[in-house]
């Protein structure tokens, strides 16, 4: 069976400066992949190019054994790949049913279905489960904008799980998340990644969160791959505590 | 209460279509002409706020759209004996196509940049309507642009023509509140607040930039086609940049985004200057300081600053992320 995700030999470099360095690995479906590395290692700029939104300098990118380098981010998304960012990226104007709402009408019907058909293309009940699965219910009608900031995190991941994705790349989802809520994040994760066979790429710098997460780990340091395999071997690599406290 | 929900807006559509349709039984013809013209440039404002208000796309060329509408109407209903129903219909798809082709550079440049090109576009439009005297007539202008005749309803009264305008208005009306509440109107938002997380949704932002630059410019088309036979005459002046600054003027003190934004901004553009006229030299002045004034107070326009007095003072609509 072919992976989810094939990368293989990936380079980008900006002006002289190579940020991603001869990346090659594979993420296998229900895996639950970590990707950390000190800040400036790469691991961004790794996920811009394989979702198409940075164009690499070389390399290519495999989705279910289907080449997808050079895909349009769109594209990419309706084959499947979903994503959530660093920095919180949702829709302030919109409230968070109408956030939800706009992030699977794309995957229903056509363009012209969506001009005349339903103005919520269907999707209000998808979008209410999704707002009681991420406890969400009480501020389904504010304006994104107005929500706290691990509300506005809870939404932001919400969005990228709702069109029932086959694989989603998630860049520091607990980013300045509170315990309780990243505990609740963690659960979160946990349970789609079982029910619906989701396939998670995360990069996080909270160790604590990757470690009880992720199935594989991944470190990147300087744009290459410095070390890779389970929690526990990764956490006792001689050359990650390094790149971690630098000599 | 809150100026998003339904019913409210209901009652305001209604209430605002009840006051149109009687509002012409006691003014002389100038006044309805001046109605006509409200009802016209509403057209078009509705057309720009869609481009720029929902979908965020700054457009200096509505002047353009405008203008070429007025053209494709007056052109081929006078030379080439089209009946204005065609004309109509042409007016608007030519726009439509300009619209679209107008949307390409704004795939590749945004905000000033963007307004930048549009600018240059309206000039380029208005030096072809004053330049190609084969096409256009020049600065002669093409007079004897008759009022249509739909189906045995003669348009040729004002009063008529006014109610002509009042029914293409709530066409496009329905047309845009169908349209902006439909997935391609949350597409359009979409675009105007993060393209970037659009795409990665799966928008199609490609698309979406140029539909919204599409179907904005038609209702420009559709504008100017109502414009040429209630003038009655057109020539290139009426169609150069101010009226591109003017409708976006419309637009934002309206408020921009707002479904009703354009029907204000209109009045305001369009018959405070009549209402203000009493005061001699002083109305443009009057005119500055009121539309500077609400932009100090509401940069959001005038619905802005309904939604913000009738908004709860605890549930604030913009916090920072």
């Amino acid at each position: 069976m072919n992976p989810v995700l094939e990368v293989r030999g990936l380079y980008k470099s900006f002006g002289g400066i190579s940020a991603v360095e001869n990346v090659s690995f594979e993420v296998h479906e229900g895996e639950i992949l970590g990707i950390i590395g000190p800040n400036g290692s790469g691991k961004s700029t790794l996920f811009n190019c394989i979702l198409g939104q940075l164009k690499p300098t070389a390399g290519d990118v495999h989705v279910d054994g289907r080449s997808v380098t050079g895909l349009r981010p769109c594209d990419l998304n309706r084959l499947g790949v979903s994503r959530t960012f660093q920095l919180l990226q949702v829709f302030p104007q919109l409230s968070v049913r109408e956030n939800l709402i706009l992030a699977g009408q794309e995957h229903q019907g056509s363009m012209w279905t969506r001009l005349v058909g339903a103005c919520d293309a269907g999707l209000t009940e998808a979008a209410n489960r999704m707002i009681d699965f991420f406890r969400l219910v009480h501020v389904a009608e504010e304006k994104a904008g107005g929500l706290s900031y691990g509300q506005q995190k809870l939404l932001d991941a919400a969005m990228a799980f709702m069109a029932g994705p086959r694989l989603v790349l998630l860049d520091e989802p607990a980013g300045g998340v509170n315990l309780t809520m990243l505990a609740d994040l963690r659960e979160r994760l946990r349970a789609i990644n079982q029910e619906q066979k989701a396939t998670f790429v995360v990069i996080e710098h909270n160790m604590e969160f990757v470690m009880s997460l992720c199935t594989r780990i991944l470190v990147l340091a300087e744009g290459r791959i410095i070390a890779a395999g389970t929690p526990a071997e990764v956490r006792n690599n001689p050359e990650v505590i390094e790149a971690y406290l630098g000599h | 209460m809150k100026l998003t929900d339904r019913r409210v807006q209901a009652v305001a559509g209604l209430l605002l279509v009840g006051v149109l349709i009687a509002a012409p039984l006691g003014l002389k013809p100038h006044g309805i002409y001046l109605l006509s013209m409200w009802a016209v440039m509403s057209i078009a404002a509705i057309g720009l706020n869609l481009t720029l208000g929902y979908a965020g796309q700054i457009s200096l060329a509505q002047a353009a759209f405008v203008g070429i509408g007025a053209y494709c109407s007056a052109i081929l209903t006078t030379s080439y004996g089209w009946p204005f129903g065609a004309a109509f219909v042409m007016a608007a798809l030519l726009c439509f196509v300009i619209g679209w082709l107008l949307g390409y550079p704004a795939l590749r440049v945004q905000h000033h940049y963007l307004a930048f090109v549009t600018l240059a576009f309206t000039t380029l439009v208005f030096l072809v309507l004053r330049n190609e005297e084969w096409l256009t007539k020049g600065i002669y202008g093409i007079s004897g642009i008759n009022r249509p005749n739909l189906f045995g309803w003669s348009t040729k009264a004002p009063r008529d023509f006014y109610y002509f305008c009042l029914i293409v208005l709530a066409g496009v009306s329905w047309f845009t509140w169908r349209l902006v509440r439909s997935p391609w109107g949350r597409a359009f938002m979409a675009l105007r607040e993060n393209p970037v997380r659009a795409s990665s949704l799966g928008v199609d932002t490609r698309r979406y930039t140029l539909m919204a630059f599409a179907i904005g410019s038609a209702l420009g088309g559709v504008a100017g086609a109502l414009y040429a036979p209630l003038v009655e005459f057109i020539d290139p002046t009426p169609f150069a940049l101010s009226l591109s600054l003017n409708l976006l003027l419309m637009v934002i003190v309206g408020g921009s985004g707002y479904f009703f934004g354009p029907f204000l901004g209109a009045i305001v553009s369009v018959l405070l200057p009549e209402w203000l006229r009493f005061t001699d030299g002083l109305y443009l002045i009057i005119y500055a300081v009121f539309v500077m004034a609400l932009m100090v107070v509401c940069p959001a326009g005038l619905l802005g600053l309904v939604e913000k007095i009738f908004k709860p003072l605890s549930k604030s609509g913009k916090a920072a992320p």
